[in-house]
């Protein structure tokens, strides 16, 4: 059997593609964050807490309304999506003026009670939620058995990557928000509602968490810290890809997504660790990330 | 790097928050004399919660109440916080609790890791600690004390039950996706040495990061590369709920592959559900539904958090803390306060009998021996009322279930 640095290349080539696969997760996140940032200029830490509420979500819809898979992707994201709008009509939108600190802190602490709420409601340990049966099963890849319902995460991440792409850089919309992130009262004296813009940005940015955490709800464990474990993780990915850059966290999302998996064979125990090697080699190198403005 | 300090810092700040509640106690110096205090410590926030969390905390609280130790004069309290599994934490928070708290006894403590530091740090300041949640065996090997007991199940009995049944039903190849910290590492070791005696043989191990891995699939497919007949899950908690979804997720199980869940508790189970995790094999030494005595037990407890059943070391936890307060009603509050390693001495004297694990002794070297159980996970048709998820296969005897005494290299038992 052909070898790459005593690795079995069948192997190697399987951990490429789960790693890409993990890639997809971090680039829909880091997506997400990267949109909020880029026009609000807050750091959401409360991102983790609203990925694991929209598995939650997906959980309810079907224990308690009867509503499957298909149903939470759709919904799902609407119903954490509202939520995110009325945590920056609420809280957020009062911190714009201050330093970008207040807003990070304010974040990461409504991130806590969300938390701690969904534990108290609903324990430690998680709440099953099996994989719908069209997606179930798996391909036979020659090096590995790719199960179909991974294969789907991919395609509908790159798909919703591309779409949120093409809605901030080739629709009028996003051109009024590009344009309110540079100069906000400017467009405002043009007649457009900019604080408005800025609530449904939020929104937006929480519903691709939801959506992220529906597509996780099958094959993570639904728990109330599952968004703690991965949100560190994509916080980094954004710092490497460079602060409120979209394609920047894409490609990074991806592409550490495929190093971590590397990781995850030639040296197991540092796999939670690399990304975070990179990101200090990246800030030594160019603080600005790899695909942001200095 | 951000868990490190962001996180830490705000939660450093919640997790001492319980012993800021305690301070009161301190003017109340008359009442100190005639007070045991109990900490429980254990996992109040992450992957452990459902195991040991809160639900210790209200099993301790029946023991006290059923101890009957109040009716006679004595004032117990008890107070919980969250160690976060983090040694640092854990060791903060017990020295804190000793030194200014007046604290005789620590609890529960899951992460074996925690448990080790802890341990070392009641020996020093002579209490006592009744370890139910951490797993590994050299709490009562080569870091054994005379101020610890440890309860309720341990690595080397959780690898002679599941390990011992999986070899024994013709699995001959093993590879380990174990957690990498010291309940792992321990898992590890004493399942493959029964592996090795049985006549199987290792073919690997993948050390997974802890905490804070959530994709098991590289692990699987490394596992499933190596073409052993079992794949060993040196983990626990929302871990080895992770690899069991994703494992059946890979279609491993179809494959042949068998899974052997080295600790697998009720909770996750449940978290699981039945149509995946159906057919697991696993060993506790306490389910709700063994006998009229374990249901007497779940109900006296109540509705736990989260609608849950008691798990196994909440049921230790009620065990060893009734255990010890009837040692202080017979030793006398003034003399097992001064001295935690008496206290123990005379737990160990005296034989141990509660609803939970029926009678049992406690070893010189400081564990405790009671029967272990090999159980099969029910299929969803066969289970017949909420929580029937377990047909027990097997029961090991209390005095094969746990490693020999003079096995565990314990100073205690050679001196």
């Amino acid at each position: 059997m052909d070898e790459i640095f005593g690795i079995p290349a069948p192997l190697l080539f399987g951990q490429l593609l789960l790693g890409l696969i993990n890639g997809a997760f971090y680039a829909l996140l880091s997506l997400g964050l990267a949109v909020i940032f880029g026009m609000l200029n807050v750091i959401n830490f409360t991102h983790g807490a609203q990925f694991m509420m929209g598995a939650f979500v997906a959980w309810m819809l079907l224990n308690w309304a009867g509503l499957g898979y298909w149903w939470a992707l759709l919904v799902a994201p609407l119903v954490v999506g509202l939520t995110g709008v009325i945590i920056e009509k609420t809280m957020i939108s009062r911190l714009y003026k201050l330093d970008h600190l207040y807003g990070l802190l304010l974040t990461f602490g409504v991130g806590l009670v969300i938390e701690g709420v969904f534990r108290n409601e609903f324990g430690s340990s998680g709440m099953p939620y099996r994989i719908p049966a069209e997606l179930q099963g798996s391909w036979d890849l020659g090096f590995m058995f790719m199960p179909i319902y991974r294969g789907w995460v991919v395609i509908v991440a790159i798909v919703a990557c591309l779409a949120t792409w093409l809605v901030i850089e080739k629709t009028k919309i996003g051109s009024y928000l590009r344009a309110a992130t540079e100069n906000p009262a400017l467009v405002q004296a043009f007649g457009i509602n900019v604080p408005r813009m800025m609530t449904l940005t939020y929104g937006a940015g929480v519903a691709l968490a939801a959506f992220a955490g529906v597509l996780a709800a099958p094959i993570y464990s639904v728990n109330p810290q599952m968004g703690a474990n991965l949100i560190i993780i994509v916080f980094a990915v954004v710092v490497i890809g460079g602060m409120g850059s979209i394609l920047g966290s894409v490609v990074t999302g991806f592409t550490l997504g495929v190093i971590e998996g590397l990781t995850k064979v030639f040296w197991p125990e540092a796999s939670s660790t690399v990304i975070f090697v990179v990101m200090a080699i990246v800030l030594l190198t160019r603080p600005a990330g790899l695909f942001g403005r200095a | 790097m951000s868990q490190d300090t962001t996180r830490r810092a705000v939660l450093g700040a919640a997790a001492t928050a319980p012993v800021w509640g305690a301070l009161p106690w301190r003017s109340a110096r008359a009442q100190a004399a005639n007070t045991i205090r109990i900490g429980v410590l254990n996992d109040q926030s992450g992957l452990y919660r459902d195991i040991t969390g809160p639900g210790s905390t209200q099993a301790v609280r029946l023991a006290v109440q059923e101890s009957g130790i109040t009716q006679r004069g004595v004032n117990v309290e008890v107070i919980q916080a969250d160690h976060q599994n983090r040694p640092d934490v854990g060791s903060t928070v017990v020295r804190q609790w000793i030194d200014r708290d007046g604290i005789d006894v620590i609890v529960d403590v899951p992460t074996s890791s925690v448990a080790l530091a802890v341990n070392t740090i009641v020996r020093e300041r002579n209490k006592v600690f009744l370890a139910s949640g951490p797993a590994t065996s050299d709490l009562t090997g080569a870091q054994c004390s005379p101020n610890t007991v440890h309860w309720t199940y341990d690595t080397w009995m959780l690898a002679r039950g599941t390990g011992g049944a999986m070899v024994a039903a013709g699995g001959q190849t093993w590879f380990f996706i174990t957690a990498d910290y010291a309940f792992g590492h321990a898992l590890e070791r004493d399942t493959s040495e029964f592996v090795r005696q049985a006549g199987g043989r290792i073919l690997g191990a993948v050390r997974t990061p802890f905490p804070g891995t959530t994709d098991f699939s590289s692990f699987l497919v490394q596992a499933q590369a190596s073409r052993a007949q079992v794949v060993g899950l040196a983990n626990a908690g929302g871990d080895t709920i992770n690899s069991i979804k994703q494992a059946a997720e890979f279609g491993l199980t179809r494959r042949g592959v068998r899974l052997a869940g080295l600790l697998v508790f009720i909770t996750d189970v449940h978290s699981l559900g039945l149509q995946t995790a159906q057919g697991l094999v696993l060993t506790e030494t306490f389910y709700w539904d063994l006998n009229d005595r374990t249901r007497a037990f779940t109900q006296r407890l109540g509705s736990m958090p989260g609608g849950l059943r008691p798990s196994m070391v909440q049921a230790g936890c009620y065990s060893a803390v009734l255990h010890y307060l009837k040692a202080v009603g017979d030793m006398g509050v003034a003399a097992a306060k001064a001295s935690g390693v008496d206290a123990v001495n005379r737990m160990k004297a005296m034989p141990t009998s509660d609803d939970a694990f029926g009678e049992g002794t406690i070893r010189p070297d400081g564990r405790k021996i009671h029967p272990a159980y090999l159980f099969q996970v029910k299929a969803p048709n066969e289970s017949r009322y909420a929580w029937d998820y377990y047909t027990l296969l097997q029961t090991v005897p209390a005095d094969q279930a746990f490693r020999p005494l003079a096995a565990g290299g314990c100073a205690l038992v050679r001196s």
